[in-house]
């Protein structure tokens, strides 16, 4: 029931998303393109327009969709294996070392720029090598120590790799503003190629976080507890952040850093059904990628015909939210 | 124009008088600012030029330093015992601090049109003593720029200014987009500013939407865009730009400044409009 209600959202945050933008096509007319183009008849769209609706708007939906599914559930899986409500995506570092993977080819690699492929490839391998980094140094720091050793090790990562992005950016002061404009969200010049890049990142690692729903739930009442369950807590910590960091790491590289999505989704739905992961893991995934897409319209017509960064808009709506939610989980303790 | 030419001339005194109190011919000049380098060579005053900062990469003669104008180090820049520094903005209040050491500051902030860059060389003509040559510059420019502009059929082509890959442009306002204007182009980017800006980013379905007869793209260097690039992306092979081969590559640097080079520039737009 809640996941069909999930659905129908999704599905008027797509069909939205597919219907509006800064060119009008037409409502009708989009729907009766699609069927043409599905059932291989003579589009009613001119050339151009056709364009538009499919090399455009279509992967920049289904693209906003995959990143806001990823994120939302990265960040359920983060805040319940943390056992901490502001773990978002980012927090073992993931941001911070693609901003330097970015940064390092746009100071030492220029022209390859923000449209090749390279770009992409170390933003997603920094983010990779700064979860590492603080994944090795939060367990060096022995099991004792348990989720909050890690947390640190991934902020004393983060500093460490915004201080070396820092440094190279003021080396190379042409490229501040080529990074920042790829790291604030960059769903606006999504084509296809980045839909086929996070695909199957986003879809392996939904599995894998479904898959260890029910760990999650018990995993929530402490380490010690879920082992005597006989629950592997290391494994189990190890196998759903890898599988949220890669998917993370994905986004990223498609996507730039897109913020508050990885908060808000997941505690919203704690608010309206409550925390077992059991349906949280799941909605998340539906209600983010929905929540992203509806964002994106935002960003692409409020201003229209110029963009607004993405992650200007989710911010937007998300700081108050967030406010909101500070104040009641207060409240109710 | 006569007025506007005064205007410009006492705002440029004012400032003259003053950023540049002593009147003394400096010999050990330092330009922290691309622009006002490439001017100051171009006037004749390399000789008297000790250093300029890390951005300023033309002419290649020019001493180029690791000195920084956007993170200025006064300390590094009196290192040189300037006579004059040349910003482009006050930035982290080095007007202020270069003045407590008794050195000469002139700033020249980003022209808004041809006529207060035409101000700016002559600014730099007459107080590094080149004033001829700064006024003979200016009139070659001109000269240069009325021709290659009436060397175009008029017609109010869409043209596309592009500043980076994600689809940053200029519009009418700014500096680049006044030239625009002298061809009497409609500037897609016009209509996406309604904050003003001048630099808005436009979506790419409304580029296609709008269908641009020309393409000039700025930012070949910073991010590696070609003509090849752009027709290459998803959905852009159906421009009227790509398909009448009216996209123009641009080094980056000659379509940001606003010295000599800005004729290379209208020169560059020109060709492609007559060949159209």
């Amino acid at each position: 029931m809640r996941l069909a209600a999930a659905a129908v959202f999704l599905a008027a945050a797509l069909l939205t998303g597919v219907l509006v933008g800064p060119v009008d096509l037409g409502a009708l007319t989009v729907v009766h393109a699609t069927f043409a183009h599905v059932l291989g008849l003579h589009s009613p769209l001119s050339g151009a327009d056709d364009a538009i609706l499919w090399q455009l708007r279509l992967p920049r939906v289904i693209l906003g969709a995959l990143v806001g599914g990823t994120l939302a559930a990265a960040g359920a899986a983060y805040q319940g294996v943390f056992r901490n409500p502001l773990a978002d995506p980012y927090l073992l570092g993931a941001a911070a070392g693609a901003g330097l993977g970015a940064t390092l080819v746009a100071a030492y690699a220029p022209g390859s720029g923000l449209s090749g492929d390279l770009l992409p490839l170390s933003a997603f391998a920094g983010a990779g090598v700064a979860v590492v980094a603080a994944y090795v140094l939060g367990r060096s720091a022995g099991a004792a120590a348990g989720p909050a050793a890690l947390i640190l090790a991934g902020v004393t990562v983060a500093s460490f790799f915004t201080a070396l992005q820092i440094f190279v950016q003021q080396q190379h002061v042409d490229t501040v503003q080529q990074v920042y404009s790829w790291l604030l969200g960059r769903l606006s010049t999504a084509g296809w190629r980045e839909v086929a890049i996070i695909a199957p990142y986003a879809v392996a690692s939904w599995l894998i976080l479904l898959g260890h729903r029910r760990l999650l739930d018990v995993l929530a009442v402490g380490d010690d507890e879920a082992a005597a369950l006989g629950v592997n807590v290391a494994r189990v910590r190890l196998l759903v952040v890898v599988a949220a960091t890669i998917a993370t790491a994905a986004a990223v590289a498609v996507a730039g850093l897109i913020a508050f999505v990885g908060i808000i989704v997941p505690h919203t739905i704690r608010l309206l059904i409550g925390g077992s992961y059991r349906l949280l893991l799941p909605l998340s995934i539906v209600v983010g990628a929905g929540f992203l897409v509806f964002a994106d319209v935002i960003a692409r017509t409020v201003m229209s015909p110029a963009e607004l960064p993405i992650g200007v808009v989710t911010a937007f709506f998300g700081a108050p939210f967030f406010a909101v939610i500070l104040r009641t989980s207060r409240r109710a303790a | 124009m006569f007025r506007s030419l005064l205007l410009v001339a006492t705002v440029a005194a004012l400032l003259a008088v003053q950023s540049v109190s002593a009147a003394t011919t400096p010999h050990r000049i330092i330009s922290l600012s691309p622009t006002a380098t490439e001017s100051l060579f171009a006037i004749g005053a390399g000789k008297q030029v000790v250093a300029v900062d890390d951005q300023s990469d033309y002419p290649k003669r020019a001493p180029r330093t690791t000195l920084s104008g956007f993170t200025p180090n006064v300390e590094a820049i009196a290192a040189y015992r300037p006579d004059l520094v040349v910003v482009q903005y006050d930035s982290g209040d080095v007007v202020e601090a270069l003045h407590k050491l008794n050195i000469r500051v002139l700033v020249q902030p980003s022209a808004k049109n041809l006529t207060a860059a035409y101000g700016q060389i002559r600014q730099l003509g007459n107080i590094t003593a080149h004033k001829r040559a700064a006024a003979a510059l200016v009139t070659r420019m001109k000269k240069a720029i009325a021709r290659a502009v009436a060397s175009t059929p008029h017609r109010r082509l869409a043209v596309y200014h592009e500043l980076s890959p994600d689809y940053y442009s200029a519009t009418s306002k700014t500096f680049i987009g006044r030239i625009y204007k002298l061809f009497g182009l409609r500037n897609i980017a016009d209509a996406a500013d309604s904050t003003g800006s001048g630099y808005p980013q436009l979506s790419a379905e409304y580029i296609l939407g709008a269908n641009p007869s020309l393409i000039v793209l700025a930012d070949t260097r910073c991010c590696g865009q070609s003509v090849a690039s752009v027709s290459g992306r998803p959905g852009w092979s159906n421009v009227a730009a790509v398909r009448t081969r009216s996209v123009v590559a641009i080094d980056d640097s000659v379509a940001s400044r606003w010295g000599p080079r800005v004729v290379q520039f209208v020169q560059a737009v020109a060709r492609v409009l007559r060949k159209r």
